[in-house]
């Protein structure tokens, strides 16, 4: 058997999947990361801190609220910057919102037509209108929910450096407020539908990584905690990491305690659960999820979780900024001192990590971005080894698409992945 | 028959492609106006016989660069999706550095592992039909430049500056409130979305073609602000010069 899958579909980025078995036995099982080189990192040096923002939000289409978040908390964490709490309100509002965004583009458009047997969503549009139709109504909300905080999703505007520079007012978010009360409704709908989905049976013990924190489920910052075992502050991230160069990938590998470990939804459920919305809990309950599921398919089932959760945690965070009022609040001045700092959260796919080194004249000097895809490489590949030989006999094909449905689980950001560096700091 | 439409991307985050799955939220029936038979990000399907090709990204390597002259020879129309195919977008930020630098800070002692070249938008490769400005695209920009693709009309981009669209909106101007904006010299047709949302304007859609820099210069003297404060922000989005190319 010869599988050689020339740019995985479906997915953000180009991967290739090469598998070789002679005589029922795997001889060569890799996932080929062919995405041309990004080098943001480069990119970054010698540009005012005030722009990583908006330059690193370009890393990714789908989680660049994400990218931004990071940014942000690593040159708020460099400088010294403290928050207010309306300005920390509004970092999770808008990050709930990209959440479901993501989430909803990746179950819906991306996953959901494997268990339907078409090649996309489109043709869906025909036979199952009201699923489509639901995507369509849910992905607007999250867009739209993004966009009254930033000004838009793909690459937010009004984010920066110690706030926002441009506010809600109370009557839009009791607008998107109603909203989300009605999404409720499609959110059970969208519990329904995947509980019903036919999951591959496969599971693979390995480690999973996530944040966590004390007081919630952990989005934006907290301690870099393991299954396994350990926790790690933030700014000690690359003893987690320990990313190394491998040939076939353009994007660096990562391992911690095994050789691989995963990040993402299904992480973060393991580590966190007990910390889910209680109605994602009951999804989580519905859809047959237990701390700690090993079966990497269920990634998707997982971040249905979490889009109920995200649905939950935006009603929640509207009712405070609606009751407490919006202010309009002074950003911070730069204060002529430089510093290094890590910043880290959870966007879509797992844990992204930025770290900046700042001089004094509010110029980076050093910078280090670490993507959750790249964390996840070797861990797709650890399963596409233990996978394949299960399921050699069942013929080229359904060969292909088990392990084409593997890698949309994890819900590859490949051009994300893509920019991984050795860091050394200036 | 409805016309054939494939998509395709270089060295982008494909925040472009997804603004057109987004869309789809308002504009459902555009399915019915065209048969999209590539979609690498969003279909399985791979259908060669295209005869509109929207790219999105830059080209970054010398590899790519085949590829695009594949798609440039099946389409009858090829358009520019977004800035980093429009104009090389942030890209191009890289080409402001010696190269073997740039690849050596990411990659390291593997960095002849990575191949990689100066940055630069498909037009500096192939012929470009027509192009959607900006990072990312705008919604309804795309869907009025696909009518006019599909009527075999001029896409409609303007060629005025920003600034006409941020006071339709009646925005205060941020130089009067001691901001920095690119909008005097910049394309307009985003809605001057950044002055809108509090942040001056970085350039994306690129520069008009017939500036006024003397009116430029004038409102950064009355401002106390300098040429090269509006050159260094313009190397957000406008770093790409064919000068870069021998890199």
């Amino acid at each position: 058997m010869n599988i050689n899958v020339h740019h995985v579909t479906r997915v953000e980025g180009h991967g290739n999947i090469v598998v070789n078995a002679k005589n029922g036995v795997l001889e060569e099982c890799r996932l080929d990361i062919v995405e041309t080189p990004r080098f943001f990192e480069a990119m970054l040096r010698g540009r005012p801190y005030t722009e990583a923002s908006h330059i690193t939000s370009r890393i990714c289409g789908i989680c660049a609220v994400g990218h931004a978040t990071a940014s942000l908390r690593a040159s708020e964490t460099a400088l010294g910057i403290e928050l207010s709490e309306q300005a920390w309100l509004l970092r999770k509002l808008i990050f709930f919102g990209e959440m479901l965004d993501s989430h909803v583009l990746h179950t819906y458009m991306l996953v959901a037509p494997d268990f339907f047997g078409a090649g996309s969503v489109l043709p869906l549009a025909a036979t199952a209108p009201e699923v489509v139709l639901r995507a369509l109504r849910v992905k607007k909300l999250a867009g739209d929910l993004c966009a009254l905080i930033g000004g838009r999703h793909t690459h937010p505007i009004a984010m920066t450096v110690g706030g926002f520079t441009h506010l809600p007012s109370v009557d839009e978010l009791k607008a998107i407020r109603a909203r989300l009360v009605d999404a409720r409704k499609d959110m059970d709908d969208t519990v329904a539908l995947f509980k019903t989905l036919p999951w591959p049976q496969f599971t693979r013990e390995t480690e999973y990584v996530a944040l966590s924190k004390p007081d919630e489920y952990a989005f934006i910052d907290g301690t870099i905690t393991t299954t396994d075992g350990g926790a790690y502050a933030l700014k000690d991230y690359r003893q987690v990491t320990n990313e190394k160069c491998v040939e076939h990938s353009s994007a660096k590998h990562t391992a911690h305690k095994r050789d691989a470990y995963m990040v993402g939804a299904l992480a973060r459920f393991n580590v966190n659960a007990k910390q889910l919305h209680p109605r994602a809990q009951e999804a989580a309950e519905a859809l047959g999820l237990k701390p700690i599921c090993t079966n990497p398919y269920l990634n998707s089932a997982a971040q249905v979780v979490e889009m109920v959760h995200s649905v939950e945690g935006a009603i929640t965070i509207c009712d405070t900024l609606i009751a407490r009022g919006i202010a309009k609040e002074q950003l911070p001045k730069f204060n002529g001192r430089g510093g290094a700092g890590v910043g880290a959260c959870e966007v879509p796919r797992g844990i992204l990590f930025h770290n900046y080194e700042i001089g004094d004249d509010g110029k980076i000097t050093g910078a280090n971005c670490i993507i959750p895809t790249g964390q996840n490489l070797a861990n797709i590949e650890a399963d596409m080894r233990a996978l394949v030989p299960q399921i050699l006999d069942q013929g080229q094909d359904k060969v292909t698409l088990a392990l084409e449905m593997l890698v949309r689980a994890y819900d590859p950001c490949i051009s994300c992945s893509v920019h991984m560096l050795e860091v050394k700091f200036v | 028959m409805k016309p054939k439409v494939a998509f395709f991307d270089f060295t982008s985050c494909e925040g472009c492609q997804l603004t057109v799955v987004d869309s789809l939220q308002t504009h459902l029936d555009l399915l019915n106006a065209v048969e999209i038979v590539q979609f690498r990000e969003a279909i399985s399907e791979r259908g060669e016989d295209y005869a509109v090709a929207f790219v999105e990204g830059s080209i970054t390597r010398a590899a790519d660069e085949e590829r695009l002259k594949q798609i440039r020879a099946q389409a009858a129309v090829l358009v520019a999706l977004g800035a980093c195919a429009h104009i090389g977008g942030v890209n191009a930020i890289k080409n402001l550095a010696p190269m073997d630098d740039v690849r050596k800070y990411v990659y390291s002692d593997k960095a002849e592992w990575y191949a990689t070249y100066a940055a630069r938008p498909l037009s500096a490769v192939v012929k470009v039909d027509a192009f959607i400005p900006g990072c990312p695209i705008d919604r309804e920009e795309f869907i009025r430049v696909v009518k006019a693709v599909l009527l075999g009309k001029k896409p409609p981009i303007p060629d005025y500056p920003m600034c006409v669209e941020c006071k339709l909106k009646e925005n205060v101007c941020l130089f009067h409130k001691g901001g920095f904006c690119l909008g005097p010299v910049t394309r307009a047709g985003c809605g001057a979305i950044c002055p809108t949302y509090g942040d001056g304007c970085e350039g994306c859609r690129g520069v008009i073609p017939n500036p006024n820099l003397n009116s430029m210069k004038g409102v950064l003297d009355e401002h106390g602000l300098t040429a090269d404060q509006i050159l260094a922000r313009m190397t957000m989005f406008c770093a790409y010069d064919p000068g870069q190319l021998g890199k």
